[in-house]
């Protein structure tokens, strides 16, 4: 297992975890949806073969209503 | 016929861009969305969280309204920029709302930092519509880094107060020549046509809308006003004067031969 923040929270995930997966854990939604590992942008076509870091700083984003 | 307002290469029918946020439900945001006849609306972006529904995008979707997102809540260049690259990635549109705030109590834009985001945006590919001060000096520099439109406060966002500065907003108009977007501070339908004769190309409002005790009536209001608002523009408003300026004929009036005015 290794840590990492996933939106702002501690998480323990196995190794060999993908943002792919973090991704079906946290959302179902298939559409509207970004990530940023350490505050980069992972391109959706990257989420397979991404493999989290111990450490990783994780963000899933999605368009709420504001502005 | 007044030109139809294009940003960014972009044409629009609707010169009213509303915002998503405060709306007190999805049904109603929904009805208010069509009476505004806004054909572009802004959301904003955060985590995913439990009670994230990710019914807007499908309700945007439904009713064919494009999206822009906003960087609503970002203090830095840095993170506008973050937030920009995501919102690029999850919506798939290159346009973004620029709003980089100094302070969470007013709101108001960091205009050194809105500077900094909008050029690496502008340079990045991006559509960048940036929200600013009422400073026009400040809007031509957005406009001179490539801003798409130039997109200055009334008043602080939410705030209702409406124009504060006319002058400031007639005197960017005058600098700039990117489209120039009201945005924030709007209250009611007279300060979205106000924006319109100072010689905005177009409002931006949410609040004003989305919190009105009935939202959808707002919403309609808000679209004849711009409406209105841009036809007085064109239409060339009457000189102001000090005195009256009768508009009946002053002469052929009955037993007045030998009356005189009284002094005034």
């Amino acid at each position: 297992m290794i840590s990492i923040t996933l939106n702002g929270s501690p998480r323990e995930i196995p190794d060999n975890t993908t943002v792919e997966n973090i991704v079906s854990e946290v959302t179902t939604a298939t559409q509207g949806i970004a990530v940023a590992v350490d505050e980069n942008v992972v391109r959706r076509t990257d989420w397979a073969n991404t493999l989290l870091q111990s450490g990783a700083r994780v963000d899933v984003l999605t368009a709420v209503q504001g502005g | 016929m007044a030109k139809n307002l294009i940003i960014g290469g972009r044409e629009f029918q609707s010169r009213l861009i509303m915002g998503t946020g405060g709306a007190p439900s999805l049904q109603i945001l929904r009805e208010a969305l069509i009476a505004s006849g806004t054909e572009m609306t802004t959301v904003a972006m955060r985590r995913v969280s439990a009670d994230t529904h990710g019914s807007i995008f499908d309700l945007l979707k439904e009713l064919d309204i494009s999206v822009l997102p906003n960087t609503a809540g970002c203090y830095t260049a840095g993170e506008a920029i973050l937030t920009a690259q995501l919102a690029r990635e999850a919506l798939e549109t290159s346009w973004i709302k620029l709003e980089v705030i100094s302070n969470e109590e007013t709101l108001l834009p960091d205009g050194q930092e809105t500077l900094r985001a909008a050029e690496k945006l502008a340079l990045d590919g991006f559509t960048v519509l940036a929200y600013t001060n009422d400073d026009p000096a400040l809007g031509k520099r957005l406009q001179d880094v490539g801003c798409a439109a130039v997109m200055p406060l009334g008043a602080p966002i939410g705030s209702g107060l409406g124009i504060r500065n006319p002058h400031n907003i007639e005197l960017m108009r005058s600098l700039v020549t990117v489209p120039l977007l009201l945005d924030a501070g709007i209250g009611t339908a007279s300060d979205a046509a106000l924006a319109m004769e100072l010689g905005c190309d177009g409002v931006l409002l949410a609040s004003a809308v989305t919190r009105a005790a009935d939202p959808v009536a707002m919403a309609g209001a808000m679209r004849l006003a711009v409406e209105s608002g841009l036809l007085a523009h064109g239409a060339g408003r009457i000189p102001k004067r000090w005195r009256a300026y009768a508009s009946s004929p002053q002469s052929g009036l009955i037993g007045t031969d030998a009356r005189e005015s009284p002094e005034f």
